[in-house]
């Protein structure tokens, strides 16, 4: 069960630390201007003019990487910080810049004070059945 | 409520995100449920209990339990184009606590799974949803070579509240982990509708 393909490529260990520093990647920066801290499953979602991104100087190759996974399909992110092994806090502050850019927008959740919708509880409770 | 600007140069689908959280005690098969029932392998960080963790970590019971979750896992479920569920399992102990309060923002709502062996491993569980006021509900995992018990004596060991549903389950088996989440669901949709009473009447 721990050895899914993933273990031994890893490039974070506890014991020798990650070979970057993750957070050399957002320059130190721990957050970023996106007014809201974003939540797990926030998807992000790309922009038309998006594919600028991969000739855009100003950009790391973390942010280009988050912006091509986003143009395949959006993505929530919990599943970049996944895809592409990089703590949750980074992808947040690399999702800031992408969206001051303008390369990006995010698709906030349902408001945690709300409950989402009887209606789209219904849909899960359908969608489930179905599987 | 607040949706980006979806408006703006109109990309294909843009679906709804809804999350379940799994809690439970340390190897109650958090993962295992997860992955049941994820079209994703489940993405997690999982890593050998150190000697670090051995004084916390008491086995007893769950002896083939090497690894333990020190972050967390999720897998995901596609319920329509537009509508896409995400299952988060809770860091098994305590101490990697600072992540629930994240991970329950926002939730619909929470398995709480629980080993008869080790029934008092979910209590801290059932503590916290109950304090927050999540909907949640107890899924006994029905492990091999553990006693069968009564619904009834599960409540009353975890001296539930009768709302709350207890079901029997079997963390492997897909059709099982899915009532499972039905039932969630269900239980969040009675829990909305008496709230929306309170705050009306």
């Amino acid at each position: 069960m721990s050895t899914d393909g993933q273990g031994s490529s890893h490039w974070f260990d506890d014991e020798a630390g990650p070979v970057v520093r993750p957070y050399a990647m957002t320059r130190g920066r721990t957050s970023s201007a996106v007014q809201h801290r974003l939540d797990l499953i926030a998807l992000v979602v790309a922009e038309p003019h998006a594919e600028e991104a991969d000739t855009d100087p100003s950009l790391s190759p973390e942010h280009v990487d988050i912006v091509d996974l986003c143009r395949e399909a959006p993505q929530s992110v919990a599943e970049l910080a996944a895809e592409l092994n990089l703590p949750i806090g980074v992808v947040r502050v690399l999702v800031g810049d992408l969206v001051d850019a303008e390369f990006v927008h995010v698709n906030r959740p349902v408001p945690p004070a709300e409950l989402p919708d009887e209606s789209i509880l219904r849909d899960v409770i359908n969608g489930l059945r179905a599987l | 409520m607040i949706f980006g600007r979806s408006e703006r140069g109109k990309p294909p689908v843009e679906p709804v995100t809804l999350k379940i959280l799994v809690a439970g005690g340390f190897g109650v098969g958090k993962t295992t449920l997860v992955g049941a029932v994820s079209e994703i392998k489940p993405l997690r960080t999982e890593e050998y209990l150190t000697e670090a963790g051995r004084p916390v970590d008491d086995t007893t019971g769950v002896e083939a339990k090497h690894t333990t979750t020190v972050a967390m896992d999720f897998g995901r479920i596609t319920l329509r184009e537009d509508l896409v569920l995400y299952l988060f399992g809770t860091p098994g102990q305590e101490r990697f606590w600072f992540m629930w309060d994240e991970l329950s923002e926002g939730a619909l709502g929470a398995v709480v799974l629980a080993d008869t062996r080790r029934l008092e491993d979910c209590f801290a569980a059932v503590d916290y949803f109950e304090r927050r006021s999540i909907p949640f509900l107890i899924a006994v995992n029905c492990f091999e070579g553990a006693a069968r018990y009564p619904e009834e004596d599960v409540r009353g060991a975890l001296d539930l509240d009768d709302g709350i549903p207890v079901v029997l389950c079997d963390a492997r088996d897909r059709r099982s982990v899915r009532d499972v989440l039905v039932g969630v669901v269900q239980h969040a949709m009675d829990f909305g509708a008496e709230r929306r009473q309170a705050i009306t009447t």
